[in-house]
């Protein structure tokens, strides 16, 4: 299956030389990044050329990168500080966009992922993008390309408030009738905005602010594992080699 | 005259054939479809978000609760996910049970299947019949997880505990007693693989009692055959995977074209169906239980042969025994942080899938370095199906609207996540 992807990463550097970033994780998935403008002459490439043939959409989807790589407690330096700074400290949800900490490659806040499947070659590849905007990030609607990108599409308007430009029926899915805010953006909080019962006196449901409180039950902490940077292993033993060597 | 106008109606959202909660709006014009436009979401729960807020092993339980009827298919592409970003992988053993426990998950969820779609389109014996069946396959979960449903067995590295030595036994009671008591207990005096076996080998006799009550049958045969066709081309365009797609004659299946686990070591076959309608999609679940029989015996064998871990000794992700904890400072500190705190990911994304029986159950993983996921989708098979609900029904009459429901096999924990 490796060297199947070997072949892929190669017909996609000749097909798109330039135009798209490709990247392989170690378990030989192909990964390609691509500018939003392109976005829909490189789907179609991929399932018209044959020696893609990428007949399938399985799966679309919504990334909010705000809070990428953020973590709510240090652990790099013993403290004498506690737990709440977990609870109060500047998680994932608790800033902006544009207050955001300096946060390594990613650029923009909304992406959208798609995988794609051939039968005809047996590989996956998932492909990217990043909408431009923030505020009203748009995405090209790939629903002529592939048909089962339709309530995909819808999901990732829903959840993301990604706008797929060109998508023929762009109602949200799954949240209730007349439900504002996006919910899986990392600035929603997990425990809602509003609370719904069912009123006594006036004889109908009600919506109400959510009363409960937020809780961090195990902070999100980030660890530098020495077990994970093969590379950075590797290049210490060359540079002690180095260093033993002989000078000429 | 006085102008004529589509009829509207709601199907659901409390509708014994709508297979959970779902409403579905249909424009008739007289007793044909002109337009299904299906509600969903009203089971939603925000399973995705949720996962974001815990650490990675706290959502293995999230997992059983989206198809709530294969449960552990769930959890394997899950943990899969994850073990393909940690880089480790679960001992032979570890990856024998799981085999084993998909296919006991594939028989039972197409038993749940065969029974409540047979329900819907007036079959009420096949639903007994196949509940029968489906109550062992329940015991077996049991007898492992502790839990006859949502198991949580499956783990990044392994399953949580061996195959038990025993089956629990039924006892004295004044419904079961004297010769019922020793029939339900004539399976259960060995271990939990002997039990396994004992089913396995005398489950396709049950599949042919189940289809000497519909496969010839007059009525079953009008209500399906020729219903929800659906041609190969259209079936990769709307994206259908597992059995709708082999039911339309294209021969897809994970577990023999990107084998994981040990499905590379089973011999199975894989059925396909010819004319893409709701009887073949019957014909293909129907062989696939025999298939998935076929597996679990090959499982009980190597099992039983090879005893051995299940789950690795790596304590940076699998919590050290109680035992170890007790003479070893270094376990007790590894089992203290991994309780408090979880394993970190290294930073990444990744896609997992693995053949579930509704179709290609997928879990994408985005991980920053933390020691809870960035992002998680769940690709579920059945919201790609239902959404294919408005083009497999329009033209058809209203009562074909439950037979095309049933034959998508749909369950709302995975639609709505």
């Amino acid at each position: 299956m490796i060297s199947v992807s070997k072949n892929l990463s190669d017909h996609l550097e000749d097909c798109f030389a330039g135009r798209i970033e490709i990247s392989k994780s170690g378990n030989g998935q192909v990964a390609i990044r691509v500018p939003v403008d392109q976005w829909l002459d490189v789907a179609q490439t991929l399932r018209d050329d044959s020696r893609f043939a990428f007949s399938q959409l399985t799966d679309l989807c919504g990334v909010d990168y705000l809070g990428y790589g953020q973590s709510e407690w240090q652990t790099n330096d013993a403290s004498n500080d506690g737990f709440s700074r977990a609870v109060e400290g500047l998680g994932p949800g608790r800033f902006d966009w544009s207050d955001r900490p300096e946060s390594d490659d990613i650029e923009q806040r909304f992406s959208v992922v798609v995988h794609l499947i051939s039968m005809t070659h047996n590989q996956r590849i998932s492909m990217a993008t990043f909408a431009a905007d923030e505020g009203l990030p748009m995405v090209p609607s790939l629903i002529d390309i592939w048909n089962s990108v339709d309530w995909y599409e819808r999901e990732a308007f829903d959840m993301f408030g990604i706008v797929f430009e060109g998508h023929p029926d762009l109602r949200r899915i799954l949240t209730d009738y007349g439900f504002t805010g996006h919910p899986f953006r990392k600035d929603f909080p997990l425990i809602g905005n509003v609370t719904v019962r069912y009123d006594e006196e006036k004889g109908r449901v009600v919506y109400e602010p959510v009363e409960i409180e937020p809780r961090v039950l195990v902070p999100r902490v980030l660890r530098e594992d020495s077990r994970y940077k093969a590379d950075d292993i590797d290049k210490a033993a060359d540079e002690a080699a180095d260093s033993l060597a002989p000078a000429e | 005259m006085g102008e004529i106008r589509n009829y509207t109606m709601n199907f659901g959202p409390q509708h014994p054939a709508a297979h959970g909660v779902m409403r579905l709006v249909l424009e008739l014009d007289g007793e044909t479809i002109v337009r299904a436009d299906p509600h969903i979401g009203l089971l939603h729960r925000g399973t995705e978000k949720l996962a974001e807020s815990k650490p990675y092993n706290q959502s293995i339980g999230y997992m059983d609760r989206l198809d709530y009827v294969s449960m552990m298919c769930n959890e394997h592409a899950y943990v899969r996910a994850i073990e393909q970003l940690l880089g480790i992988e679960a001992p032979l053993r570890a990856q024998y049970i799981r085999t084993m426990f998909d296919e006991i998950t594939r028989i039972g969820n197409h038993m749940l299947w065969i029974g409540s779609s047979g329900l819907d389109l007036g079959a009420m014996t096949i639903f007994i019949y196949a509940f029968r069946e489906r109550e062992m396959t329940m015991d077996m979960y049991e007898a492992v997880s502790g839990a006859r449903m949502h198991a949580n067995y499956y783990r990044p590295g392994g399953v949580y505990r061996d195959l038990p030595d025993s089956m629990p036994l039924y006892k004295e009671s004044p419904w079961t007693k004297g010769k019922k008591l020793k029939y339900k207990n004539e399976w259960r005096q060995g271990t939990l693989l002997d039990f396994i076996e004992a089913f396995a080998e005398d489950f396709p006799s049950k599949v042919d009692e189940y289809e000497t009550l519909l496969t010839d049958n007059r009525i079953w045969k009008q209500r399906t055959v020729g219903i929800g066709v659906v041609s190969p081309e259209r079936a990769l365009q709307l994206g259908f995977t597992g059995p709708m797609l082999r039911g339309s004659g294209v021969e897809w299946d994970l577990r023999k074209k990107q084998p994981y686990a040990m499905y590379h070591k089973m011999d199975f076959d894989i059925p396909v169906g010819v004319n893409g309608d709701c009887y073949d999609r019957y014909l293909v679940r129907i062989e696939e239980m025999r298939q998935s029989a076929s597996i679990i015996l090959q499982c009980v064998q190597w099992l039983r042969a090879n005893p051995g871990h299940v789950m690795l000794k790596n304590f940076k992700v699998i919590p050290p025994t109680r035992e170890e904890m007790k003479d070893d400072m270094e376990a007790l500190i590894h089992h203290f942080k991994l309780f408090t705190e979880g394993y970190s990911v290294p930073k990444g994304e990744v896609y997992a899938a693995v053949e579930a029986p509704k179709g290609e159950f997928g879990c994408y993983l985005v991980s920053d370095g933390a020691n809870k996921p960035f992002r998680v989708h769940l690709r579920a098979p059945g919201f790609v199906h239902l959404s294919a609900m408005n083009e497999m029904v329009k033209g058809h009459m209203l009562a074909d609207v439950v037979a095309v429901m049933g034959t998508l096999d749909i369950v709302f924990g995975e639609v709505d996540r």
